[in-house]
């Protein structure tokens, strides 16, 4: 299987603050990756270096090509959205269907419009005049008729309503992703974004703190509502993290055997959201290790 | 749908292999300039509403003017070009004069806008070098802005010329005095020849100056602009008593002296067009110098596009 994007060390400092300290990472083609981490962890940018808007130390190939050389060659085969609110807005839709037709040669510009059809964005309407959630479906047109080979999306559904987020990941999994495409997806909305990913990275202080496939992650890690009469027991078995709910204890436990867990209570499986408040949310540096693979 | 799709894509791979190096160099870059002229509307309004008022003007001034100042106008034979030039003269250098405004108003925010609306990461994500982008918008004030004031200019005298004589022929006048005597077809190519050598050639390290300024400076472009060239000059003058820097920076807006009968609206007026000396021009070592100095810049440009982030 082909390798979209290949780093070793990956390194950027903004004068003495390191925003990315090192990273290796390694995604394959037909891979969904969420990079998942909070607010100035180095994940915008090692967005950036990926996509050649950002100059940086290590080794750093996507697709075969150097980012940082290579961007417009590169952008034919990669497509990116940062945020809804970077399309300009002083331009008419029908200008962008225009300009991306005119420089893209793997635009396809009926598909837009096919897209665009089932929404309400009239095509001489500013992007300005546009809401929202309206402009992130003018993006979501131009990705989808772009035949791209890799497609980053950096918090690609900040300050949408529920409705826009559900119809954006909907859209993206039933009429975008194919196993020969691969995305790229870093978010805060954890939630959201749990069902879709193949591949799980958190990030903190610009390095890596957890890298799996969702496969390990569903069969690494375990929360259990154990029971108060064994509450002992089961701390014995170091769980990383421990939460009340309710009344009764929620432990977190990292591969631990769930035939030995189920006699504490109920067993299920975490949500990304519980292993990120576990792996970062106190940083104690020892249940921060027993996430470090 | 998809037989839809099935055309545009069979036409695209049929029309690939006819010149896709072509294609692929210079379509960005056409696109890249009509985007511009897209979002700066400016670039052509501005010079056909001041063309419009100068032709309402001239209009209100041709009624109004008194009849026996037209008769001198038609027949007096000392200074008949200056006569009949004098508001065609006029309406070119205001129509110029926009167009300058205009493309120091674009060059300064041609890199800076789309930092500020951090739209640049939505042209970043195009398959669109930095090299192309920035041309693109150097090719502005290079070579559209010329463009578009020539046109616009012999328009404009063009409808003067038309009122001139419907004004002439609605008092009874002849009008063979002013069709004989006005050299409209000269002063246009003067006025062509005019926006070439100055704005265009001469002028190019100026406006590859304010797009350097604009791609580098994160607030008040205009000021970045000119006030350090004028703080070099002033401090010059108090360290050194001297005032070199601020005569090479008259040098180059005010044009060489040797060559500067070229420029439009100057007198006397040869119709035999032997003022245009294109091969003087070309010979002045600082009209060389300044052109590797604007590449330079313009070199520059593109570097601060690809390093600079959003702000």
């Amino acid at each position: 299987m082909a390798t979209v994007i290949e780093a070793h060390g990956l390194r950027k400092a903004y004068g003495t603050t390191v925003a990315v300290d090192g990273i290796d990472l390694r995604v394959d083609e037909g891979r969904i990756l969420g990079l998942i981490g909070p607010n100035g962890a180095g994940k915008t940018t090692a967005l950036n270096a990926i996509l050649g808007l950002t100059p940086h130390h290590g080794e750093l190939r996507v697709l075969g090509r150097d980012p940082w050389k290579e961007r417009d060659q590169l952008m034919r085969d990669v497509c990116f959205v940062a945020d809804v609110a970077v399309l300009p807005r002083w331009m008419r839709v029908s200008q962008v269907l225009d300009f991306v037709r005119g420089v893209h040669p793997r635009f396809d510009r009926a598909k837009a419009e096919s897209f665009l059809a089932k929404t309400a964005i009239k095509r001489a309407s500013r992007v300005r005049e546009l809401s929202k959630g309206m402009v992130m479906q003018l993006h979501l047109a131009l990705l989808m008729a772009i035949d791209a080979r890799l497609l980053v999306l950096d918090e690609p559904t900040l300050g949408l309503d529920i409705l826009y987020r559900k119809q954006f990941y909907d859209s993206l999994l039933n009429d975008y992703f194919d196993r020969s495409r691969t995305i790229v997806v870093t978010t805060h909305l954890v939630e959201e974004v749990q069902h879709v990913l193949t591949d799980l990275m958190f990030i903190n202080h610009g390095r890596v703190v957890l890298n799996c496939t969702m496969e390990e992650f569903e069969s690494r890690y375990s929360e259990v509502t154990v029971n108060p009469d064994q509450l002992a027991a089961a701390r014995l078995l170091k769980p990383i993290h421990e939460r009340q709910v309710f009344g009764r204890s929620n432990l977190l436990f990292d591969g631990v055997d769930r035939g030995k867990l189920s006699a504490l209570g109920e067993v299920r499986t975490p949500s990304i959201a519980d292993l990120f408040v576990a792996v970062m949310g106190d940083e104690k540096p020892e249940t921060a290790q027993g996430a470090v693979r | 749908m998809n037989t839809q799709t099935n055309v545009v894509q069979e036409s695209a791979l049929e029309s690939q292999p006819v010149a896709p190096a072509v294609m692929s160099a210079t379509r960005p870059f056409f696109w890249s300039v009509r985007r511009e002229l897209w979002e700066n509307r400016s670039i052509y309004v501005a010079p056909t509403v001041v063309a419009g008022v100068i032709l309402l003007g001239y209009l209100i001034a041709l009624i109004h003017v008194p009849r026996h100042i037209l008769e001198m106008a038609a027949h007096h034979k000392d200074m008949p070009h200056l006569t009949f030039q004098d508001p065609y003269n006029i309406a070119s250098g205001f129509i110029m004069g926009t167009a300058l405004i205009v493309a120091v108003f674009y060059c300064l925010d041609a890199l800076y806008g789309e930092r500020r609306d951090r739209s640049i990461l939505f042209w970043k994500s195009l398959p669109v070098s930095d090299l192309t982008a920035v041309l693109s918008k150097a090719c502005i004030p290079l070579l559209v802005l010329p463009l578009v004031t020539m046109a616009i200019t012999v328009a404009t005298h063009w409808f003067m010329f038309l009122l001139n004589s419907a004004a002439l022929i609605a008092r009874g006048q002849s009008v063979a005095a002013l069709w004989s005597r006005l050299p409209l077809f000269q002063m246009d190519l003067q006025l062509l020849y005019h926006l070439f050598t100055m704005h265009v050639l001469w002028w190019a390290p100026i406006y590859a100056w304010l797009l350097l300024v604009s791609a580098w400076a994160r607030r008040a472009t205009f000021l970045w602009a000119f006030v350090p060239p004028l703080a070099i000059s002033i401090l010059e003058k108090i360290v050194f008593g001297t005032s070199q820097f601020s005569s090479l920076l008259n040098y180059r807006f005010s044009g060489d002296a040797a060559v500067n009968s070229a420029t439009a609206g100057e007198f006397p007026f040869d119709p035999n067009m032997t003022h245009l000396t294109p091969g003087k021009f070309l010979s002045i070592p600082g009209l060389w110098v300044g052109l590797l100095v604007a590449a330079a810049f313009l070199a520059a440009t593109v570097q601060l596009r690809r390093y600079r982030d959003p702000m």
